[in-house]
């Protein structure tokens, strides 16, 4: 029976199955609502944890191409009057046309200055969604964005918006297994573990590298439009440094280099601030020092690190017991 | 008022915000050249100082010199701390932890501010009076020349403490090499905190001048210490007069940028200039470490 669990088809058939289930047993608006989130930022940080857990390369400014998805889709389907998804889709386009035009020069850069040269990307594309004020609205927002419908049936409650949206991510749930296992997931882990290695054995690593940024952006981006879709109001302070760093520190708990950790982080740091909604504001010391204990005790993130932590125990347990003379 | 007499007002108000960015930019490029880490809480510094300041003059009871002595302390011991119990205990040198780390201790020490102080921005007032000073055209207020004066006071002192203490050399034993430095009995790890201590307290002294210009509120941390991060990387990482001339050079562009094109994508500007920079000459203006590119 333990077997199974190592089979990728078992544990996305059977994630897949409880997901299915949930909204049968919680009928809560609220609840619905909050695990529609934990949907949306599941696709952004799978597709950061690629990037950042997997190629081993930062960035500060993921909440920019979420935000460019989300405007995108907004201002076509509220100002032009676009149908939504066509609009989705012109949106990815415009994503990975923005993620090329920074990602060629960028992903040159490693360490700090790939991260200052994201995070300064990430801040300047905020202050546009802030002072294109004829196209975005400014910092007022965009209003009147429709929801999405599938042929005639339009998805406004919940509970269908809630199986969109885990399809959507499941599907690139199972993409994202799937890159992992494959020739590219090895390179990109070679090139997490050394560059000059990864090319030496003849991995083109520049191409690589901006390969799945642009992979991770159209996440961001597909997330950014079913965002703006389920709220159907959005104003720059989401996609702001913080998100950025909140959405970080998602793969950061959830452990880098971890499918379901992402999914476990996104949903971890999803449902946290609406536990601590008793401390308002003060989330962010909250936040803080998670990702200081987290990055100081366990640097391969929290699921990682517990994993090691209980490989020691058991280590140290055997070795009390003398299982390991015998042998 | 014309033209020129327009643009020298800019100038001067970003030679005020540039000798601040390059206070800052110094405080990164002081605990860079110890550790090679880059310490996003660098303008937190910034903020408690401004904000320690404000509550200690608060009282009234205390001259405003003795509150800046004491908010410098303060504030210093919170760069050791932050050396102390983040920096040092951490079981990875991976820049991505590093960066991490020093993010959320950003965030931690912006949330603490917030609790004690709210969400208000508040005012202090001016060290010495504040009526105008005029000439050609511009006008000057006479905190702009205390900024000045403080920004030349640290940078002469940290000249000093440089050439002419044991400490000093020896930090700059451990730029050099830090291996050798503690090969000739250099305690490497007392460097280290002492960098932050140092880098602690110019980035307080920073914030304490700049109170009664800017205000000061839990979240200017952010922006300033960015923008000293941009004029670190404008000047040079690691190098001292580069950090300085990149100060400089930002908070002029900015003022200019903002004045002659547009108010609302002045913080654009300097992260404009950011990505340029990295982008076509990572190692900055004067900057002599190869940077690693692929």
């Amino acid at each position: 029976m333990i077997r199974f669990l190592k089979y990728t088809w078992f544990q996305v058939g059977s994630f897949g199955l409880l997901l299915a289930l949930v909204p049968l047993v919680v009928t809560n608006r609220y609840y619905l609502n909050v695990m529609i989130f934990i949907g949306i930022h599941t696709l952004l940080v799978v597709g950061l944890n690629l990037l950042m857990g997997y190629a081993g390369q930062i960035s500060l400014g993921h909440a920019a191409f979420f935000g460019l998805g989300a405007y995108t889709s907004g201002v076509l389907t509220a100002t032009y009057k676009l149908s939504p998804w066509p609009a989705m889709v012109i949106a990815v386009v415009l994503t990975v046309a923005v993620a090329l035009l920074v990602g060629v020069p960028a992903l040159k850069l490693t360490g700090y200055y790939l991260a200052m040269a994201t995070l300064g990307f990430g801040i300047i594309v905020y202050i546009c969604f802030k002072e294109l004020v004829w196209l975005t609205g400014g910092p007022s927002g965009l209003v009147g964005i429709p929801k999405l419908s599938i042929g005639t049936v339009v998805l406004d409650e919940p509970r269908t918006y809630y199986y969109l949206v885990w399809a959507i991510t499941l599907g690139a749930i199972v993409l994202s297994l799937n890159i992992v296992d494959s020739r590219v997931g090895r390179a990109l882990r070679a090139i997490h573990d050394s560059e000059p290695a990864a090319r030496a054995s003849g991995i083109y690593t520049a191409r690589l590298k901006i390969w799945v940024f642009v992979v991770s952006a159209i996440y961001a981006s597909v997330a950014g439009s079913l965002y703006a879709h389920f709220i159907t109001f959005i104003s720059p302070s989401s996609f702001d440094f913080m998100f950025s760093i909140k959405l970080v520190t998602m793969v950061v708990v959830g452990g880098m280099a971890s499918i379901w950790g992402a999914v476990f982080g996104a949903a971890t740091l999803t449902v946290l601030p609406e536990v601590l909604a008793v401390f308002h504001d003060f989330d962010i010391v909250i936040f803080g020092l998670i990702l200081m204990v987290v990055m100081i005790f366990m640097p391969q993130g929290l699921t990682r690190g517990a994993l090691d932590l209980w490989e020691k125990y058991r280590l140290q347990r055997d070795v009390a017991g003398g299982s390991l003379s015998g042998g | 008022m014309d033209l020129s007499s327009q643009i020298l007002q800019y100038v001067i108000s970003g030679i005020t915000n540039g000798a601040i960015y390059a206070v800052i930019a110094l405080g990164f490029t002081i605990i860079y050249n110890s550790t090679e880490v880059i310490n996003f809480a660098q303008g937190e510094f910034v903020m408690l100082g401004g904000m320690a300041v404000i509550a200690l003059d608060g009282n009234g009871h205390l001259p405003l010199g003795f509150s800046f002595l004491l908010a410098v302390l303060a504030v210093t011991l919170v760069g050791i701390a932050l050396e102390r119990f983040t920096i040092r205990p951490a079981k990875s040198s991976n820049p991505i932890a590093l960066i991490i780390i020093t993010v959320g201790a950003s965030i931690f020490l912006r949330g603490l501010a917030m609790m004690f102080w709210g969400k208000d921005s508040l005012g202090l007032r001016a060290f010495t009076g504040s009526s105008p000073i005029h000439f050609g055209g511009a006008t000057l207020i006479p905190q702009s020349l205390w900024v000045l004066g403080v920004t030349v006071v640290v940078m002469a002192a940290l000249q000093f403490f440089y050439k002419h203490t044991i400490t000093g050399k020896a930090m700059r034993a451990c730029a050099f090499n830090r291996r050798a430095a503690g090969l000739v009995g250099i305690g490497v790890n007392r460097m280290v905190m002492v960098s932050f201590a140092l880098s602690a307290a110019i980035g307080a002294a920073a914030g304490i001048v700049i109170v009664p210009i800017t205000l000061c509120g839990y979240d200017v941390g952010i922006m300033l210490g960015l923008k000293g991060f941009c004029a670190a990387v404008l000047g040079g990482l690691g190098s001292s007069p580069g950090s300085i001339l990149g100060g400089f050079l930002l908070g002029v562009l900015e003022a200019l940028g903002a004045g002659l094109i547009s108010s609302g994508f002045k913080d654009a500007i300097a992260f404009f200039v950011l990505l340029l920079v990295l982008f076509l000459r990572p190692s900055g203006l004067l900057g002599s470490k190869e940077v690693k590119r692929f």
